[in-house]
């Protein structure tokens, strides 16, 4: 297989063997993969994509991978849904969701990156797998351990929801609970990284598995008949997401698989947690690390690592970063759930809120197409949206009392 | 002494160490001793202008000196003092 050169540092060029390595030894900046697009070009076609599996493996060309899938194959290609009903409300004709919250198998994008990295893992020769997360990861990485055979080490902030504290524990990995916030995990597992021989999905595996989010732009680009959207709108915990997809649509073009790319890459943040919105907001491409409080936890980053390149991608694309309050996340849940039918989790609450108000600030035209990235499942943080869905009637096993309480309840 | 951990792309510069002992009373009087010990480190962790470089986190006692006062944040004795690539996690 010759479709991998290498990985390269995204600042200084300086070249790596693919190896299982995340920074660069000069500079620190991010490894990337070295693709060898000729090689690519020549067995990547449309009709070869469309005859593919119907998984995020459709798209293999286009993975850093050697040999052949082995984890999560039945990942990716979810549901790409015309919201008719919330675009009527929000005046836009073409708008979209990337359902992301029915993705298997542990509902959450995390499930595209998670396949990628640990067929890596596997062709490098892990026999152990491991992340920081702030709970999807942690699931997905517990879960399709469990399928794949690799012992499994995932660490969390102690105060995690509780539908995600027991979506690792189901799958019978190491969880571990750091008394501290997801910085402070991420430190930790950072220096645990240096220590033990694993592969850690997000730090020494990380230029492996950020690629998997590239999926999320071909999915896209190919249920729009291989054609990249005008806007997308995409939440941003580490930055990583929204610098991927932008990746995925510049690589079709590149490959000449969908005409000229000029999609408006938006992002989304908490305002509880909000330093790359901030940085935007002020025009500094440094990033002030913050302390997150926020309900939108899987999204409760306060020292983003792509920050800097979301930032920029922003800028270049002619895109905005918005934040938004607790309260309108809630709405923002709601809004999905009761137009759309999709039950989302607060990240996915913050992207609806932001997309709401880029549509009230005029952002989009009536006409243009329009994509929302929902990136997780609403069954998984219930804490956040219990007080605001209000309670069932309750009533006697009886008619009367059925009509007495229809009658008092449509008052 | 004050114990700064090392992280694995500059442990080249530190003979395979990664934790050493050093003294200093703050990060940049720290940053200026381990220059000293392991010649070449200080232009791997700051820029031209003496700035931590951008993807380069520092730590005193697992707080990142961001939060204190970056360079001229102080230490003393039996502080830790950590150095970790910015890229990781998300």
């Amino acid at each position: 297989m010759d479709k991998i050169k290498g990985l390269f540092c995204k600042e200084c060029k300086k070249p790596y063997p693919a190896e299982a390595i995340h920074v660069c030894e000069f500079c620190f900046g991010p490894l990337e993969v070295a693709y060898n697009y000729e090689a690519i070009q020549k067995r990547i076609s449309k009709e070869k994509i469309m005859q593919g599996p119907l998984s995020l493996w459709r798209y293999e060309d286009l993975l850093p991978i050697e040999s052949t899938p082995t984890v999560g194959l039945n990942t990716g290609f979810t549901p790409f849904v015309h919201a008719k009903n919330l675009g009527a409300k929000l005046g836009l004709d073409y708008l979209y969701i990337k359902n992301d919250s029915v993705n298997a198998p542990t509902l959450s994008f995390k499930d595209r990156v998670v396949a990628v990295a640990l067929t890596r893992a596997r062709e490098l020769g892990f026999d152990t797998v491991a992340c920081a997360s702030t709970g999807n990861l942690a699931n997905s990485v517990s879960a399709n351990a469990a399928e794949a055979n690799f012992k499994c080490f995932v660490f969390i902030p102690a105060d995690l929801e509780a539908g995600k504290i027991l979506g690792n524990l189901i799958y019978n990995p190491h969880v571990i609970a750091v008394e501290g916030n997801y910085d402070d995990v991420n430190r930790l597992c950072s220096e645990i990284a240096g220590e033990y021989p694993w592969a850690f999905v997000n730090i020494n595996v990380r230029p492996y598995y950020s690629e998997g989010s590239k999926t999320l732009a071909f999915e896209t680009a190919e249920a729009l008949g291989w054609q990249a959207p005008d806007h997308v709108v995409v939440p941003i915990a580490s930055g990583s997401l929204l610098t991927k997809i932008h990746k995925g649509f510049h690589e079709f073009e590149r490959l000449g698989l969908i005409p000229t790319v000029n999609t408006q890459i938006h992002g989304a943040q908490a305002e509880g947690c909000s330093p790359v919105a901030t940085a935007f907001k002020k025009k500094k491409d440094f990033i002030q690390p913050v302390k997150p409080n926020t309900i939108a936890k899987s999204l409760a980053i306060g020292n983003p690592a792509d920050g800097y390149y979301a930032i920029k991608i922003a800028k270049e694309t002619g895109g905005l970063i918005e934040s938004v309050s607790d309260p309108e996340i809630i709405e923002g849940i709601k809004l999905l759930a009761q137009n759309e039918g999709i039950f989302t989790e607060t990240a996915g609450g913050v992207t609806i809120a932001v997309l709401k108000k880029l549509s009230q600030q005029g952002v989009f035209k009536k006409n243009q197409s329009v994509v929302a990235y929902i990136t997780g499942n609403g069954l998984k943080t219930q804490e956040a949206i219990a007080p605001a869905v209000g309670a069932p009637w309750l009533i006697q096993p009886n008619l009367k009392s059925f009509q007495q309480t229809l009658k008092k309840e449509q008052k | 002494m004050i114990k700064v951990r090392i992280p694995t792309p500059l442990r080249r510069l530190t003979e395979g160490q990664g934790e050493v002992n050093i003294e200093g009373d703050s990060i940049t009087a720290l940053i200026d001793t381990l220059e000293t010990q392991f010649p070449g480190i200080k232009e791997r962790l700051c820029d031209e202008e003496g700035a931590v470089r951008r993807f380069v986190n520092i730590y005193v006692n697992e707080e990142d000196i961001r939060f204190h006062q970056g360079l001229n944040t102080p230490v003393k004795q039996g502080d830790e003092v950590s150095i970790i690539p910015a890229i990781a996690g998300g």
